[in-house]
């Protein structure tokens, strides 16, 4: 518990900042609105005033704890203004993707371990396409889906996937090769099958790569699934709540989506570092 | 078949290409190792002796002379499962129990489910690891769990029994301990053992046949046939004549095949 007042004091002093950072940016509107009317403004005329405009250029803490509050409880969950209904959207979308990006991942990452063409094949494709802008693919891929007539759910999961797999690779080339050659020495004594030698030593000796990676997956699927929400004139999902909330200028709306991705990613993350505890734990791995 | 050697090595060699040169890790090796013998193979580190091990093991590849194995080639006798292999450390996979890990050969080999529980009764209780079977690789100490990997390699039926420095990581006190409880081992099981090690001692107290190799080129020195009574030979055995006279023998041969310059 010592960690408490450390942590405390950093979230203050952020907090503070804020305050301090939104007085500072919404201060000319308030000059402009003042200077129009031919009257002048006090300090505490002046703080109000920023801490309480309809569309600030930042936002106050308190006015994107009250639109975050608005949007999560003060609607019905089914409402198009609640949160909790675009971060549905957005979060079944994350999982779909994540689920295919692991998948495609592990599988990929088992063919390069056992195959030295894959290995040279497949992995410069796979780092190739990391380095193109997921901005700049993703209109793409909604666009040429939707005129296949594939909309909704799948596009956004299929972006979330090109995400979130590269990593999962990346960790299980790494995990699926841990073993040393004294392990596959042993194994190779008992003539053991390439198949016996990745279900009994390989796959498990990569779980704590396979966590580590899943780690950063699920981050990446989300980032991927708001990113694919934001062309395309998408209507749902925390992407489009962001797109919106730009497009009308309410940067409250827009620091409330932000904040529900960033908790929705934190809960992501912290669901798979309990899975990762409790597994490798009865592995007696941790 | 009786008459005819376990292990038969004729003019074998094996060189290995490494990026400063072809290195030659053993030269005309003529070697023969009768059921049942318990043969240790000594010289320092560069003398091929754990190479060897291995080429009986097919688990490195000769370049040139013949060797036999049960009567086949080392790469047949390895697919036919004949022999069990003990590293230098247990490599227990972390992940299974005691009992799981000396399981993992059975599962691999498909004995059947019933014979595999049995089996891992017996060879546990063979290395004295009655109980220990539902603990975890890090629950036991360094001693036991060599003990673990060598049940691991009795637990299947292959006569011939590789050992490369079993013991080299643990304490001479534990040390002593194991290297009786293998002969205790050895006698019950009537298995054919090579036996990987550097210290003299060990190598006499538990031989049949001491090899005495030398480096650059990997070679055999001398073999010297130990005189010690086959069975009954209590760790204080070390402390006789005829002991410390094979030990004596053992040394001149490391010295006269330079296991001491540098």
């Amino acid at each position: 518990m010592k960690a408490v007042a450390p942590i405390l004091t950093v979230l203050a002093a952020i907090v503070l900042l804020w305050y301090a950072g939104s007085v500072a940016l919404n201060a000319k509107w308030t000059y402009d609105q003042a200077a129009r009317a031919g009257e002048s403004v006090t300090v505490s005329q002046l703080l109000s005033d920023t801490m309480s405009q309809k569309r600030p250029v930042l936002p106050a803490p308190h006015q994107v704890a009250q639109g975050l509050w608005q949007g999560l409880a003060g609607q019905a969950i089914t409402s198009k203004r609640s949160l909790v209904y675009h971060g549905w959207i957005t979060l079944s979308a994350t999982l779909l993707g994540f689920a295919l990006g692991t998948g495609l991942g592990i599988v990929l990452a088992v063919g390069i371990t056992h195959s030295r063409a894959m290995d040279l094949s497949v992995m410069p494709w796979a780092i190739a396409s990391q380095t193109v802008p997921i901005l700049a693919i993703a209109p793409m891929v909604i666009v040429v889906l939707a005129s296949l007539g594939v909309t909704g759910l799948l596009p956004k999961a299929l972006i979330a996937a090109y995400l979130s797999f590269f990593p999962v690779l990346v960790g299980m080339v790494k995990g699926l090769r841990a073993p040393d050659s004294m392990q596959l020495d042993l194994l190779k004594t008992y003539n053991a099958s390439q198949g016996e030698t990745l279900t009994k030593l390989r796959m498990p000796s990569s779980m704590p790569y396979l966590f580590a990676s899943l780690k950063v997956g699920v981050a990446a699927s989300l980032v991927g699934t708001i990113v694919a929400e934001l062309p395309a004139g998408a209507t749902r999902g925390l992407g489009a709540r962001l797109l919106s909330g730009s497009y009308y200028g309410q940067t409250v709306q827009i620091w409330s989506a932000l904040f529900t991705a960033a908790a929705l990613a934190a809960i992501l993350v912290g669901i798979v570092g309990v899975i990762e505890r409790i597994t490798l734990k009865r592995m007696g791995m941790a | 078949m009786t008459a005819a050697p376990v292990i038969s090595a004729r003019g074998l060699d094996l060189t290995f290409e490494t990026n400063d040169g072809p290195v030659h890790a053993l030269k005309d090796i003529n070697l023969d190792i009768e059921r049942g013998e318990f043969v240790s193979f000594i010289g320092p580190s560069g003398c091929g002796k754990t190479t060897f091990l291995r080429c009986i093991a097919a688990l490195e590849t000769p370049t040139g002379g013949t060797l036999r194995v049960n009567g086949m080639s080392a790469e047949d006798a390895r697919k036919e499962r004949s022999y069990g292999y003990v590293f230098q450390a247990a490599g227990l996979y972390p992940w299974r129990t005691i009992a799981g890990n000396v399981k993992l050969p059975l599962e691999i080999m498909g004995y059947p489910k019933a014979d595999q529980a049995k089996r891992v009764e017996k060879v546990l209780s063979l290395v004295d690891l009655e109980g220990f079977g539902k603990k975890f690789p890090w629950q036991l100490s360094g001693g036991m769990q060599q003990r673990a990997s060598i049940a691991r390699a009795l637990a299947f039926d292959a006569d011939i029994l590789l050992m490369d420095e079993p013991f080299g990581a643990l304490d001479e006190i534990v040390r002593d301990k194991l290297n009786e409880e293998l002969l205790k081992l050895w006698e019950r099981t009537q298995k054919t053992i090579g036996f990987v090690t550097h210290s003299i001692p060990e190598a006499v107290y538990l031989s049949t046949k001491i090899v005495v190799m030398s480096p650059r080129p990997g070679q055999i020195y001398e073999v010297i046939d130990s005189p010690l009574p086959r069975s009954a030979r209590p760790l204080d055995i070390r402390d006789s004549e005829e002991f410390l006279q094979v030990a004596h023998r053992v040394r001149e041969g490391l010295r006269a095949g330079h296991a001491y310059d540098e």
